[in-house]
């Protein structure tokens, strides 16, 4: 990963990015946002990381694309932690504690 | 909470706890970006120029997937939208300061510092246009520079991190935890199942491409129910 693609990745990122935190902020000025578009920018990390982690969570690459209990489990642990305790910590803590718990069980 | 601390001092002290959450975080970054085969210099200049950690892991595992740069910049900037919401509710506070600060301001405008600084602006309703930017400045000061020096330290780390620590899923957990505790409505489990279940569905389209479709949908449906609700 190298070369013209990686840092027009980064280059767009970076300014893209910037963009959007700066749009209101900067461009905008005080005008308030209206309501459809602050009801979809409200949804926007939850509609794109659990769909990011879901083929990640079923079908690890580092096991080839295998089906593994452990990172399955930890990760219904994860999300069943986080609702509960509604901390991110103890969600990351839940999961890395089943993910080790299950993968040391599986090489006794 | 007294009075006499200056706001410069409450953002500093109010920053520090993030610290916890954005270690492993940050961390994680370094050592994923030198198993992907980036240098140091490249690793830093990934955190430095985009400086929010979700949409630089989405954009590094979509870059090793061999996705083409316009998907890999859609989805990542998807990843990153939510920061308009920010901006827009920050703008009453800091709407007020010179181009140069505002500007400054977006670039350090991250999760933690909006989360640290709009719950403080709302309970301090007599601070001044000053008072908001020192706050908002204090959160900062912790928080942004050790998210690039953890990205310097887990690429130091990089490919020294044995395989059975199964770091792989050290990312997924990561996103999972920061999203879980806010599956408190029946619009964000909605959002969140159709997101999982369009992406699973979609797998089979091309450069991860699948994963844009299934988060516009979500969105959308996140957001219809949520007027339904309200209405």
């Amino acid at each position: 990963m190298s070369g013209l693609p990686f840092w027009t990745v980064i280059v767009g990122l970076g300014i893209g990015t910037f963009l959007i935190r700066f749009s209101f902020l900067g461009l905008l000025g005080q005008r308030p946002l209206p309501p459809w578009v602050l009801r979809h920018l409200r949804y926007t990390a939850v509609a794109v990381l659990p769909g990011l982690v879901a083929p990640l969570a079923l079908w690890p690459t580092a096991t080839g694309g295998q089906t593994d209990p452990a990172r399955l489990l930890a990760a219904l642990a994860t999300v069943a932690a986080g609702i509960w305790t509604r901390s991110v910590l103890g969600a990351m803590a839940a999961g890395a504690v089943v993910l080790y718990a299950v993968l040391g069980l599986g090489a006794l | 909470m007294s009075s006499s601390t200056s706001p410069l001092a409450r953002g500093i002290r109010d920053g520090l706890p993030f610290l916890v959450a954005l270690t492993p975080f940050g961390l994680l970054f370094g050592v994923a970006a030198a198993e992907a085969g980036l240098g140091l210099g490249k690793a830093l200049a990934f955190s430095v120029a985009v400086i929010a950690g979700a949409s630089q892991f989405t954009a590094l595992s979509m870059m090793r997937d061999g996705a083409p740069v316009l998907i890999v910049l859609a989805t990542a900037l998807a990843v990153n939208l939510r920061m308009a919401m920010y901006s827009a509710s920050l703008a009453p506070h800091l709407g007020g300061l010179p181009l140069w600060q505002r500007a400054l301001a977006a670039y350090c405008l991250v999760d933690a510092t909006y989360a640290a600084s709009i719950a403080v602006y709302e309970r301090e309703p007599g601070w001044t246009l000053r008072d908001k930017l020192a706050y908002f400045a204090g959160v900062c000061l912790p928080v942004c520079p050790t998210w690039f020096l953890l990205t310097v330290m887990g690429a130091m780390l990089g490919r020294s991190v044995p395989d059975w620590m199964a770091l792989d899923f050290a990312v997924p957990i990561c996103f999972l935890a920061m999203v879980a505790p806010g599956l408190r409505t029946l619009a964000h489990l909605l959002a969140a199942l159709t997101s999982v279940a369009l992406a699973l569905l979609l797998a089979w389209m091309p450069y991860s491409s699948g994963l844009l479709v299934a988060a516009l949908a979500a969105m959308a449906v996140g957001a219809e129910t949520d007027r339904r609700m309200a209405g």
